[in-house]
């Protein structure tokens, strides 16, 4: 090492050699300083004091400052202040639906449904709403990772392509493993990094496995589908444990086509007429017409069953098994016989032998061709049960040499995660693509994350010929990179995905197109419209040949008619989902719409075990352990006393028990995976033998947002009757309170102290249908989005004080009619009728809240709005005493910014989580009440645009967040000032001549009603009754 | 001139004179406390200390910190506020409605009564602050004052702004009253200082006395101010309670809107106010030895009256439940039968018990002459009356019209501190006054004893 002589110099002083430096050379501080300088005077001192302490003092008063840098070159569509919409879609696995993201400032911060999707059809549910959040997920990846250290992706991709060339050089096997992979462009990566590394190959599964279904399929038709199916052309639906609202194939899809014929009125006093019969209460059995419950063990028996009554009808030969005594099924049999051709049956079960009897009924009915549309086949799950089990069974043995793991989770949500788990050590190597460390992730050498949907370019074809693309909102708040631009980039092909998607368009789709437009025009237009649909049904017809006595053979020695002991049935929950979302807190502090339970994990078990097993489930949801013990394995979770359960079975959800998830989802609950076992071929969602539940004397309690069941017989609540009886009299089920005077009955709404109000420009108000509404929440998913609702977490929930704007109230029928019978009304049937009912500030013309208050910080608008002014609010709570619908919520703490809901509102307390705030409402401050506002930010907006375009407002220029995600169209919310609104058409309202802007409407609907009408309040919102399509009440 | 019936029982007893009047009531006052004294007030403090303990973690944290959610907004605040507010309704009516009926018993338990009001209206007063959510706005907010926030105006539709004021003029009255009552005897004190060369004392007592002279002018202005005070006060005694039933009386949730409030309220306030005089004056009495200023004959009389307003509260009970079927409105009547078989019934019916049964006893004149039942029943009664406001409160809200949010009222350690706080302060304040203060008015006693008293031979 050379030294190199170098001088250094203080200033340009010391080198010019400045006699004013030289003479202070010495000293390091060149001036005297204050308190040394003998010239200063009394008089300086004061002035330095006094100039200290005004500068202290203005130094303290200077807020923090931050970063708020303004744009140089303002983008040309970005306003401040100002919303875009981008069309994109959501999908997790197979999970599928069309959106249009709503950004401002550059961050997307709600989830609407896209109308131009002819799949999802602008519907939504809770988790594509709350996906939102899943892109401000604290747990996200921040970067690329080599084990547990951040890497920059040159290095990480020099070292897997290495590794890959390494292995493939060595000729060892390399795998991709995925869930359904719905996007054409996805897949064409894949192939050109199987054509790089030709050992490599592909291995589709879906957590939960519609494999049976393909394979029944395949026995049937000679080809592994699953067919489109139209329940919109359905008039009579046999469901067999397919929660088709829910979870089951396409929820989004099948609600707003089930909901076609949920909607009857006095002109149309049709609708369909839905059997269910199924094991754990699903929110499709919820909205079933005749509901049987049946074990997990006898569901092949009662297919086969209805295969015999139909086959007797048809003419065709019986089959062998079969069982009787099932409750409805001969009539559900007679029903869809009698409507072949509009009928149809599905199934939830995964078993092939199931499905080809489901299949036969389906051609005996006519069903293909009519409501099931076999050359429509539909993506959404492609997974191989098989190909997942060798490629563990491989791993295991050490028979692969390198994996990637393509946005997916095998670890913990495959049935032989552990095993994989433990066999990922030996593969020399593994690579995650998953956004956020979870449990396989964690355990890959390479994490490689992929960009959240909401950053991504991607197309999809969820159905045949039907194609959707998906844009990026946001830029990457990471650095991560799309996964489908990390395999071509390990295979040796540096691209951009978007460049990759775009040429594929030009190439696969734009010819065939055929518009007459260059291709930018096409694609700019698909792009805008999210969607592109190409040609026509090809109108292939199948015809049925698959062996109904080989299946109805192997469905006799597996099915049971008459098992003694308890069987389990799995099912995916309607919040986390499978799991994927598990950390999203908006999902864990959703309400299921049947069990009311929030942030928790629990067994459902019957009433009647619950007394046997000696399980004491009070209404606050204090309950004790169950070990439920299968075979060798065992699980235990708290018990939920849930009607409707068939007597002998446990449900217990999947999605819970995630171990590396982040902090909202941590170890809540038990990963219930492990349990589903292999049988005929495909994975088992049912337990029917070994299942023994013991009690476990420890106490738990189960947070749940509602704990009273039933409604009491309360005809003000809810008001319902059947459809025979609505045939003749379309005001059945009406009640119609009257008040006593001294001489004579009144209706309620004529005695009042008030004078009414005159709404001279609009008159806000809403239509909820009761026989539309589904329950599936999504509505207060969306609520608490647009409305930055606050997420209290599960100990607050207990303690009852969620702050959903909107909850939906979910009632069982109680075996009693005698409404003055208490105790026996509490108390709900074993296998209730379930009726859901929305609630939300009802925006009284005469409300109590706004008399009580002492300071007017709730005063009404002079649209019908009930405001609520929460910078006038002094906390009282007087408004909350007297709603009697109970919609007012109180900040009871500081929701924001407070380490006690770090956990569960990230949304509010932490930088990243912020992002995701809608700008126009406020986030309340401790100690102010809250309630919905009917989405005046909408309102606000929709009336601004109108101005500024210099015309009124018209009929969906203002659509509120719940309306909006409501797939099954149960909400309307319009100005009934407005005699053209969708609203005053629905509700048939008439204006009095002398006083047309009166809050006092005629409501010609005879279906519609107000809740607790007797007590004068005046909502502006309406119910439709609730018309079950039964034969007799009560039956 | 005071004339009274020979045939009547003296109202003090053991023969005192005038001197020996101001003997009595002034020995504690210049004395030095007694360890009893002492061990009661550290009592007091220590749970004033764990009130504002409390206090402060509810204002720091929020009303979060209370047991109460989204169904029940109010419980144990408010219901204390109304069993403090009651409370104190015994003094005024003792001060302003005997004073008015010229009862003379009144005159040894007037000012220890009309201070329990004070302190009791201070307690109450601490409810509706703490309970706002925002208390740093509320407290002025609530307050028709003029503002700099444009238009901004406080509702007067709303019984809480009734309320406001109702308190606020309650408290002012009460407290000018007690005052100009206690002139006198503070100059008496004054005096009986300057007698004994105790400057301090003097001086102090001769300004809380206002100089007072004692010249026939003065005391005929006194008693002019005293009369117009209690026609003051007179209202107040209907009007406060009238006021704070209408919080529930006005309002649309079942078991709260009924027209029985108002006087079945005002009853329910003087019972209790009256049993809670009587736990203050019994052990008053015991600890200054004030047996023959407070006699028998006074527990006797507070007793007929909680016999009497105790019935009234029994058959106001019995009014809700039979308006209730007789209404046929179904909330109504489901709100009352969950009163008594719902999840609250244990409340109910030790309201029931406390304040209906209980009270029937004093009809046996054993009973109503017997300190320690007397003792025993007066805070059996204010047990009762808290469960009243309770059960009135909280199982009325918790379940209501919609069955989707009936829910259960679990109390925290914080709403307990809260209450223990008022207990602290009110202890605390009440052994200051007795120990400061002369707990008898001296003035009035004076005037009956020649007539009253029986001599000494």
């Amino acid at each position: 090492m050379s030294i190199t002589k170098k001088t250094y110099w203080k200033g340009i002083q010391q080198l010019k050699n400045d006699p004013a430096f030289v003479k202070h050379a010495d000293k390091e501080f060149v001036d005297l300083g204050v308190e040394n300088d003998p010239r200063h005077t009394r008089r300086d001192f004061l002035k330095m004091m006094g100039f200290s302490v005004a500068a202290a003092s203005l130094a303290a008063c200077e807020a923090p400052i931050r970063k708020a840098i303004p744009f140089v070159n303002k983008p040309i569509d970005a306003d401040p202040s100002i919303p875009n919409y981008y069309a994109s879609t959501y999908v997790n696995g197979g999970d599928y639906c069309s959106v249009v993201v709503k950004t401002r400032e550059g961050r997307p911060i709600k989830i609407e449904g896209n109308s131009l999707s002819k799949v999802s059809r602008g519907g939504t549910n809770a988790q594509v709403e709350a996906s939102v959040m899943s892109l401000y997920d604290n747990y996200r990846l921040r970067g690329p990772k080599k084990g547990n250290d951040s890497a920059n992706w040159e290095d990480v991709d020099k070292e897997i392509t290495a590794k890959l060339q390494e292995v493939a050089a060595a000729n060892g096997q390399i795998r991709i493993v995925s869930n359904t992979i719905l996007s054409p462009s996805t897949k064409a990566a894949i192939e050109r990094f199987k054509a790089k590394y030709p050992t490599a190959s592909h291995v589709q599964y879906d957590q939960v496995s519609y494999y049976g279904i393909l394979k029944g399929n395949e026995a049937s038709f000679g080809k592994a589908f699953i067919p489109s199916y139209d329940f919109a052309k359905a008039k009579l639906i046999v469901s067999v444990g397919a929660d088709f609202l829910g979870t089951w194939l396409s929820p989004i899809e099948f609600t707003k086509q089930y909901s076609v014929n949920r909607k009857i009125s006095e002109d149309n006093r049709n609708m369909s007429r839905h059997y269910q019969f199924e094991t754990n209460l699903t929110l499709t059995g919820a909205n079933a017409d005749y509901r049987t419950m049946i074990k997990p063990s006898q569901q092949g028996l009662v297919v086969a069953q209805l295969y015999n009554l139909i086959a007797g009808k048809a003419g065709s030969a019986a089959v062998s098994a079969g069982m009787d005594k099932v409750n409805y099924l001969d009539k559900a049999a007679e029903e869809l016989w009698a409507n072949r051709g509009k009928a149809l049956l599905v199934c939830g079960s995964n078993d092939k032998d199931v499905q080809v009897l489901v299949n036969g009924i389906n051609a005996m009915l006519d069903s293909y061709g009519s409501t099931i549309l076999a050359d429509k086949a539909v993506n959404f799950r492609q997974g191989n049960d098989e190909a997942m089990a060798t490629f563990v069974a491989d791993a295991a043995d050490s028979k692969i040499g390198a994996v990637v793991f393509y946005n997916c989770n095998p670890v913990y949500d495959h049935p032989m995660g552990a095993q994989l788990g433990a066999a990922l050590k030996n593969i020399s190597l593994t690579v995650s693509t998953s956004y956020t460390e979870d449990e396989t992730a964690s355990m890959s050498a390479y994490k490689a994350p992929d960009h959240h949907y909401l950053e991504s370019w991607n197309d999809f074809e969820p159905k045949a010929n039907s194609f959707s693309l998906s844009q990026p909102a946001i830029t990457p708040i990471f650095k991560t990179r799309q996964a489908q631009e990390s395999l071509l980039m390990w295979a040796g092909e540096k691209v951009e995905y978007f460049t990759f998607v775009k040429n594929n368009w030009k190439d696969w789709y734009f010819n065939q197109s055929a518009l007459g437009l260059g291709f930018q025009a096409f694609w700019d237009k698909c792009l805008y419209d999210g969607v592109l649909e190409v040609g026509g049904e090809s109108g292939e017809s199948l015809s049925f040949a698959g062996d109904v006595n080989a299946a109805s053979s192997a469905i006799s020695a597996n099915y049971k008619a008459n098992n003694t002991g308890f069987e389990i049935a799995l099912y995916e929950s309607y919040g986390v989902g499978n799991g994927s979302q598990a950390n999203n807190p908006l999902l864990q502090e959703l309400p299921d719409p049947i069990t009311k339970a929030v942030w928790d994990h629990y067994a459902t078990i019957s009433q009647k075990d619950a007394a046997a097993l000696g399980v004491n489930n009070d209404a606050e949801g204090r309950t004790q352990y169950l070990n439920i013990a299968i075979g060798g394995k065992s699980v235990k979770l708290p018990a939920l006393v849930q009607p409707g359960q068939t007597p002998g079975t446990i449900g217990i959800a999947l999605g819970y028990g995630r171990t590396k998830v982040g902090k909202v989802a941590e170890n809540l609950g038990q990963n219930v995976y492990p349990l589903v076992v292999m049988a005929n071929g495909s994975l088992n969602y049912t337990i029917t033998s070994g299942v023994t539940p013991t009690l476990v004397d420890e106490p738990y309690q189960i947070a749940q947002t509602q704990i009273h069941q039933t409604y009491m017989g309360r005809s003000n609540v809810i008001q319902e009757s059947v459809l025979s009886e609505f045939k003749k009299d379309p005001e059945a089920g009406r009640e119609f309170p009257k008040i006593t005077k001294w001489e004579e009955k009144v209706d309620p709404g004529t005695v009042s102290l008030w004078k009414g109000h005159d709404y001279n420009n609009h008159h806000w108000g809403m239509s909820i249908d009761l026989n539309s509404c589904t329950g599936c929440g999504a509505c207060i998913v969306a609520c608490n989005v647009e409305n930055n609702v606050a997420l209290v977490g599960k100990q607050e929930v207990i303690n009852r004080r969620e702050m959903h704007w909107l909850r939906i109230d979910r009632y069982y029928s109680s075996d009693t009619t005698d409404i003055s019978d208490y105790a026996a009304l509490e108390h709900a049937s074993e296998n209730p009728e379930v009726v859901f009912q929305p609630m939300l500030c009802q925006h009284c013309n005469n409300a109590p809240c706004e008399t009580v208050c002492p300071v007017a910080a709730t005063t009404h608008s002079t649209e019908g709005l009930n405001q609520m002014t929460y910078n006038r609010c002094i906390g009282t709570r007087y408004c909350a005493n007297n709603c009697p619908y109970k919609v007012r919520r109180f900040n009871w703490f500081k929701y924001h910014d407070n380490q006690q809901f770090y956990e569960s509102n990230p949304a509010m307390n932490t930088d990243l989580g912020r992002m995701v705030l809608n700008p126009d409402v406020t986030v309340r401050s401790r100690g102010v009440m809250e309630k919905c506002s009917f989405c005046v930010q909408r309102i606000q907006s929709g009336k601004l645009a109108a101005k500024r375009e210099k015309r009124k407002v018209k009929d969906g220029d203002v659509v509120t967040a719940c309306q909006a995600s409501c797939t099954s169209g149960a909400i309307v919310f319009g100005d009934m000032n407005d005699s053209e609104s969708q609203i005053s058409k629905l509700l048939q309202i008439a204006r009095s001549k002398d006083r047309p802007n009166s809050s006092d409407k005629q409501i010609g609907n005879p279906r519609a009603y107000r809740v607790l009408e007797e007590i004068g309040v005046k909502p502006n919102i309406f119910y439709l009754t609730k018309i079950k399509n039964k034969d007799v009440t009560n039956a | 001139m005071q004339v009274s019936s020979s045939l009547r029982e003296s109202l003090i007893t053991g023969g005192k004179t005038v001197g020996d009047v101001s003997e009595d009531i002034c020995r504690q006052v210049e004395g030095k406390p007694t360890k009893l004294w002492w061990m009661a007030f550290g009592v007091s403090l220590v749970l004033l200390g764990f009130g504002v303990y409390t206090m402060s973690m509810t204002l720091w944290n929020g009303i979060g910190m209370w047991g109460l959610n989204k169904t029940v907004g109010w419980a144990w605040d408010i219901t204390n506020f109304v069993w403090w507010v009651g409370i104190g309704h015994a003094g005024t009516l003792i001060s302003a409605i005997l004073l008015l009926f010229r009862q003379k018993w009144r005159m040894s338990i007037n000012r220890a009564a009309e201070a329990m009001t004070i302190f009791a209206v201070i307690c109450a007063a601490t409810f509706p602050l703490i309970h706002m959510g925002r208390l740093w706005l509320g407290f002025y907010w609530a307050l028709p004052l003029p503002n700099a926030f444009g238009s901004l105006w406080v509702n007067f539709n709303s019984p809480l702004l009734w309320d406001v004021f109702a308190i606020s003029t309650y408290f002012t009255v009460s407290l000018v009253f007690w005052y100009i009552g206690l002139i006198p005897d503070f100059a008496v004190i004054r005096d009986r200082a300057v007698r004994m060369g105790n400057n301090t004392r003097a001086i102090i007592y001769n300004a809380l006395s206002f100089g007072w002279q004692g010249g026939a002018k003065t005391w005929m202005r006194y008693e002019s101010v005293a009369l117009i005070l209690a026609g003051l006060s007179t209202p107040l005694v209907l009007s406060v309670h009238t006021i704070v039933s209408m919080d529930f009386a006005t309002s649309v949730v079942p078991g709260w809107h009924t027209t029985i409030f108002p006087p079945y309220f005002v009853a329910g306030a003087i019972f209790s106010g009256f049993a809670m005089v009587l736990t203050l004056l019994l052990i008053t009495r015991k600890l200054f030895r004030l047996e023959d200023y407070i006699t028998i004959y006074h527990v006797e009389l507070m007793n007929i009256i909680i016999i009497v307003t105790g019935s009234i509260v029994g058959i106001a009970y019995i009014t809700e439940f039979f308006i209730a079927w007789y209404g046929q409105v179904p909330a109504e009547q489901y709100a009352f039968i969950n009163r008594a078989t719902g999840p609250y019934w244990w409340a109910y019916w030790s309201m029931m018990t406390c304040n209906v049964i209980s009270p029937q006893l004093f009809w046996f004149k054993k009973i109503r002459t017997s300190l320690v039942a007397t003792f025993v029943l007066s805070i059996i009664v204010n047990i009762g009356m808290w469960f009243e406001r309770f059960v009135i409160i909280v199982t009325s809200l918790h379940r209501d019209y919609l069955p989707s949010s009936w829910s259960m009222f679990y109390p925290t350690m914080y709403d307990v501190g809260e209450y223990v706080l008022t207990f602290g302060f009110f202890f605390a304040a009440f052994l200051l006054f007795a120990k400061f203060f002369p707990v008898i008015n001296m003035a009035e006693v004076k005037s009956i004893i020649k007539s009253s008293s029986e001599k000494k031979h």
